[in-house]
């Protein structure tokens, strides 16, 4: 028997109507794969087996009936709204909340024919790039426990590199998907803004936060971005048209496209290995001759501050709902403002109280149009610099993270190191842009370096077709295999 | 008369609750009561996740009303979040309107000591409604979130007022034209109308003093009471030389005074910034036009119309128009024929006073009070004891001499009983038909005394007037008599 976690989408599509294998069969063989690996890596911070065993059970009984993620088992950001299943965002302030309703892209999962195999887990409220800011539990980057499997979607990232789970949701604000994607070496990918819908994902920050997938190759996450994209009218800030067709054209890669570089890459910090592959990368590029721009790529120098203004800002609204009166953790006391303090004091962890402090300050009386209304006029004058970019080339190519995974502990004491690693992936964000991280290389002490394309507003297709033109460039998954299952053989199906 | 010691410089914030079918961002209905948090779902009770979708049936009453008071309509006008913590208000910030509202510039007209009088309004936004806070008996507070999300305007006045007498006019007129627009039912007393006042004193021609801030007004009285008392504590503060410091004054509608708050206990900061859950709303010319065309002629215009159309003195068109239902129902009664001014006597006389004893002895409510005579909304349907048709049919027996006003009163009470016709029951009880030879007899013996002339004329062959002696004997009878057979009588004494 082949080892029924190697399947693709598709090729899992193959086997069930070939009655090769039940639904059953390929949700144990994943739950196996957690049982062996989640005690080192602890990417979940609920695994649903029983849930999960009986949806495959239902599922067989009918038989593959043509939906597109029929029996796929799926793990799910914990920030994600799971009906009657606890959702925590990793803070013990959410700890045991049970939120009423699915997620839109909960409920698209499902009505696609996917099994919800886990929750998984995050910075907590995904503000963090390490996974470290749980108020649960550490997650060990699949490649090198001693390493950040990445944030704030590590979980979901790290489940899926390490064969936990075939795809996976994650949420990016300011790069939550993409950097852990790229320090796990999985493809993941953030829409256009407006693309997915946001009902349901527990706000950390509501004008940039985006759902995505997590994938092991560009044509699985093609098939769950499809699944889960989209209007719906529970959000008024989705773009009003169906999900684009994203896996049909694939094999065009670049053709007719024309891709952008930063013309002055050398000016940024990073890790010489990310660097070379960045230049390989152009280098291959011009002799498979797609054309290149070197050209200023907006954003570079103004992103990150930006981004912790707007994304802060917004945080501090957001997340004041948590206050002990309703659900979730309270602290009883004879005044209400007390419990109100107590709740939030012991609920929150360090890092969410920063950055509420930090957005409470900027949208303060006397100082907002410093801030705010400043970070604001730069965000309008990133997106059109990117709107001009994108009149004269397709993608824009860079890394994801300057750096590959670092150890756990090692950037905990420096958020601002810490927010620095962001300064390649908030750019798209602040844009509304799409974008996307490929497994490049592995850098020499083997963990994995993503690569990043951009893509102008609202064209996933291209953005798609470029990735899959570089996935099959750089052979990752050919040439690097994760973890003692060294040799497998990979079954695909087209 | 003496110098004014202190002007007194009013502006009223009020917020009025529409009666939209839905909540202003989810579907939960907006009706007033229910089973507590039955109303709610996860938007409204701001669930971790939940996100807003705005309702533009909210909007488009919104318009109506920037468009009834001469609003500028924004061409786009920006949701935000106002943030503030406190138990009944879910997300711990509320969705409100803040540098760009929905509608700028108004103004609102009514009449004070006869005369037109204008506030200017500086804006009307749209927002959320927050929950209610109930104390429990066993201590600790409950919280109701069915009102949460219910859509609100806030209308804000200009600091333009001068006397608390102005408020209330300007308040009773405003709450005229919400409920014209069939878009706020107005009710102070449960919450659906609600009214924060600023006040300031200066001495004339000083600068602006320093404001305060009364809330919790529920009543028209209590707008009155809370204003006259603000403004004598402020004149006794600046004439024994104070200062008169920023506080918030909460009206307490038990004792019948206000309570002076700390404004160190009510400094907010509210953080305003722009909603990102929501587009910011485009408003098209379109959808500005179709509110104008379904704007219903305002209170003021009516009664102007009212007094030159129909000949009706300015009290009488003031209160035929107090309510756009009542005045609906007086016009149809006037287009049945009735004459305008027996009209309007019957409807202020008959149907304003059944309606007002009607609402003292509730529980004996007649069958013909389900005449409804209104299109709009229920919580607007003007509830005539009497059908506008019979009501005209009525009036015409008695302009036509057929009945006399008495028994026309007497008919109308019987009709508001029984909705049986007019004529029905003048037959019934027989309030014309006094058929006994000898009373005819001896009207008709009366009438004949009375008229020699149309005696003469008639026995000089003028048989015509028949008719004339039929109608002196109605007359005299106070319409009682048989008209068939005392034209026979009057036949047989003429001729006989
Ligand atoms: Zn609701």
């Amino acid at each position: 028997m082949r080892d029924l976690v190697q399947y693709s989408i598709e090729g899992l599509g193959d086997i069930y109507r070939a009655r090769e294998a039940t639904v059953r069969e390929v949700v144990q063989a994943y739950l196996d794969s957690i049982e062996a690996r989640e005690p080192r890596i602890k990417a979940f911070l609920q695994v649903l087996a029983e849930d999960a065993l009986a949806k495959a059970s239902e599922l067989d009984v009918k038989g593959h009936d043509g939906r597109p993620l029929f029996g796929v088992p799926v793990a799910i950001k914990d920030n994600l709204c799971t009906r009657g299943i606890s959702t925590t965002c990793a803070s013990k302030i959410l700890e045991g909340y049970r939120p009423p309703y699915d997620a839109t892209v909960v409920e698209r999962l499902r009505s696609a024919g996917a099994v919800i195999i886990g929750k998984t887990n995050l910075d907590e409220f995904a503000m963090g790039s390490s996974c470290e800011n749980s108020a649960f539990q550490i997650t060990h980057n699949p490649w090198n426990e001693a390493y950040a499997p990445g944030g704030s979607s590590g979980g979901s990232a790290a489940a899926v590199a390490a064969d936990m789970a075939l795809a996976s949701l994650g949420s990016d604000t300011g790069g939550s998907i993409r950097q852990p994607a790229s320090l796990c070496g999985v493809v993941g990918l953030k829409g256009t803004y407006g693309r997915v819908s946001r009902y349901g994902l527990v706000a950390f920050a509501s004008s940039l936060d985006q759902i995505g997938p997590f994938a092991r190759d560009v044509r699985d996450c093609a098939l769950v971005m499809e699944a889960i994209a989209g209007h719906d009218e529970r959000d008024a800030t989705t773009i009003p048209t169906p999900a684009p067709d994203l896996h049909g054209k694939l094999e065009r890669g670049f053709e007719g496209m024309r891709v952008a570089v930063s013309a002055d890459l050398e000016k940024w910090e990073m890790d010489p290995s990310v660097r070379e592959i960045a230049a390989r990368t152009v280098d291959d590029l011009a002799g498979d001759s797609v054309p290149v721009d070197r050209v200023t790529l907006p954003g570079m120098e103004t992103s990150i501050a930006t981004y912790y203004i707007l994304a802060n800002a917004e945080a501090s609204s957001n997340l004041a709902r948590y206050d002990g009166v309703r659900y979730g953790l309270r602290s009883n006391s004879d005044s209400l403002l007390e419990m109100y303090e107590r709740t939030r004091g012991e609920g929150f962890g360090d890092e969410v109280k920063r950055r509420i402090l930090l957005g409470t300050y900027v949208l303060s009386s006397g100082y907002y149009d410093a801030y705010y209304a400043k970070a604001q006029q730069v965000k309008a004058l990133i997106c059109a610099q990117f709107e001009e970019l994108f009149r004269k080339c397709d993608l824009i190519l860079l890394p994801t993270s300057p750096t590959p995974a670092f150890r756990l502990g090692e950037r905990l004491e420096d958020p601002i190191a810490m927010y620095l690693s962001d300064i390649f992936t908030t750019p798209a964000n602040i844009a509304g842009l799409p974008a996307i991280s490929i497994p490049a290389e592995l850098s020499p002490e083997g963990l994995p370096i993503g690569m990043q394309l951009i893509a102008g507003w609202g064209e996933e297709a291209k953005l798609m077709r470029g990735a899959f033109g570089l996935e099959r460039m750089y052979r990752f998954r050919e040439q690097h295999v994760l973890g003692p299952k060294a040799g497998r053989e990979r079954h695909g199906g087209r | 008369m003496a110098a004014v010691e202190f002007e007194t410089v009013i502006g009223l914030e009020v917020h009025a609750q529409l009666v939209t079918k839905s909540k202003v961002f989810c579907s939960c209905p907006a009706v007033y009561g229910g089973e507590p948090n039955a109303q709610t779902c996860p938007v409204c009770l701001g669930l971790p996740g939940a996100l807003p979708v705005l309702n533009e049936e909210a909007v488009s009453m919104a318009i109506l009303m920037g468009l009834a008071t001469g609003c500028r309509i924004a061409p786009r006008s920006v949701f935000a979040r106002k943030n503030y913590f406190y138990p009944d208000c879910p997300k711990n910030y509320q969705i409100s309107m803040y540098d760009k509202p929905l509608c700028e510039e108004g103004r609102l007209e009514f009449e004070l000591d006869g005369e037109i009088h204008g506030v200017a309004l500086e804006r009307i936004h749209l927002e959320e409604d927050a929950g209610k806070l109930i104390h429990a008996e066993e201590g600790g507070s409950l919280v109701d979130f069915n009102r949460c999300g219910v859509p609100l305007i806030e209308i804000v006045s200009k600091p333009e007022i001068r006397s608390p007498e102005e408020a209330s006019r300007y308040l009773v007129s405003l709450r005229q034209v919400l409920r014209y627009l069939g878009i706020c039912d107005g009710n102070m007393e449960e919450g659906s109308l609600r009214c924060d006042v600023n006040i300031s004193l200066r001495r004339p021609g000083e600068p602006l003093g320093t404001k305060t801030e009364i809330k919790n007004l529920n009543s028209f009285k209590a707008v009155e009471m809370g204003i006259r008392f603000e403004i004598e504590r402020q004149a006794g503060v600046l004439r024994s030389g104070g200062r008169i410091e920023q506080v918030t004054n909460l009206w307490d509608s038990g004792q019948k005074k206000l309570l002076t708050m700390r404004s160190k206990e009510y400094a907010h900061d509210y953080r305003y910034f722009p909603e990102p859950d929501l587009l910011p709303l485009d408003v098209d010319g379109a959808w500005i036009e179709k509110m104008r065309g379904a704007l219903p002629e305002l209170p003021l215009a009516r009664e102007k119309r009212f007094r030159e159309k129909y000949n009706l003195p300015a009290y009488d068109a003031g209160v035929l128009c107090a309510e756009r239902g009542l005045a609906d129902y007086y016009e149809t009664v006037v287009s049945a024929g009735s004459d305008p001014k027996l009209a309007a006597h019957w409807v202020m006389r008959e149907i304003l006073e059944e309606i007002k004893s009607g609402a003292e002895s509730e529980g004996a409510s007649a069958p013909a009070m389900r005449a409804v005579e209104s299109s709009v909304s229920d919580a607007f349907a003007f509830r005539a004891p009497v059908a506008a048709g019979r009501l005209a049919e009525l009036i015409a027996l008695v302009s036509g001499g057929v009945i006399s006003n008495s028994a026309g009163r007497e008919i109308f009470k019987e009709m508001v009983r029984t909705a049986e016709s007019p004529d029905t029951i003048r037959e019934k009880l027989n309030l014309t038909q006094v058929s006994g030879a000898k009373e005819l007899e001896q009207w008709v013996a009366d009438v004949i005394a009375e008229s020699p002339d149309e005696v003469a004329r008639y026995r000089g062959g003028k048989t015509q007037l028949l008719g004339f002696f039929v109608g002196q004997v109605m007359k005299k009878s106070a319409g009682k008599a048989n008209p068939k057979l005392a034209g026979e009588i009057v036949k047989k004494m003429l001729e006989g």
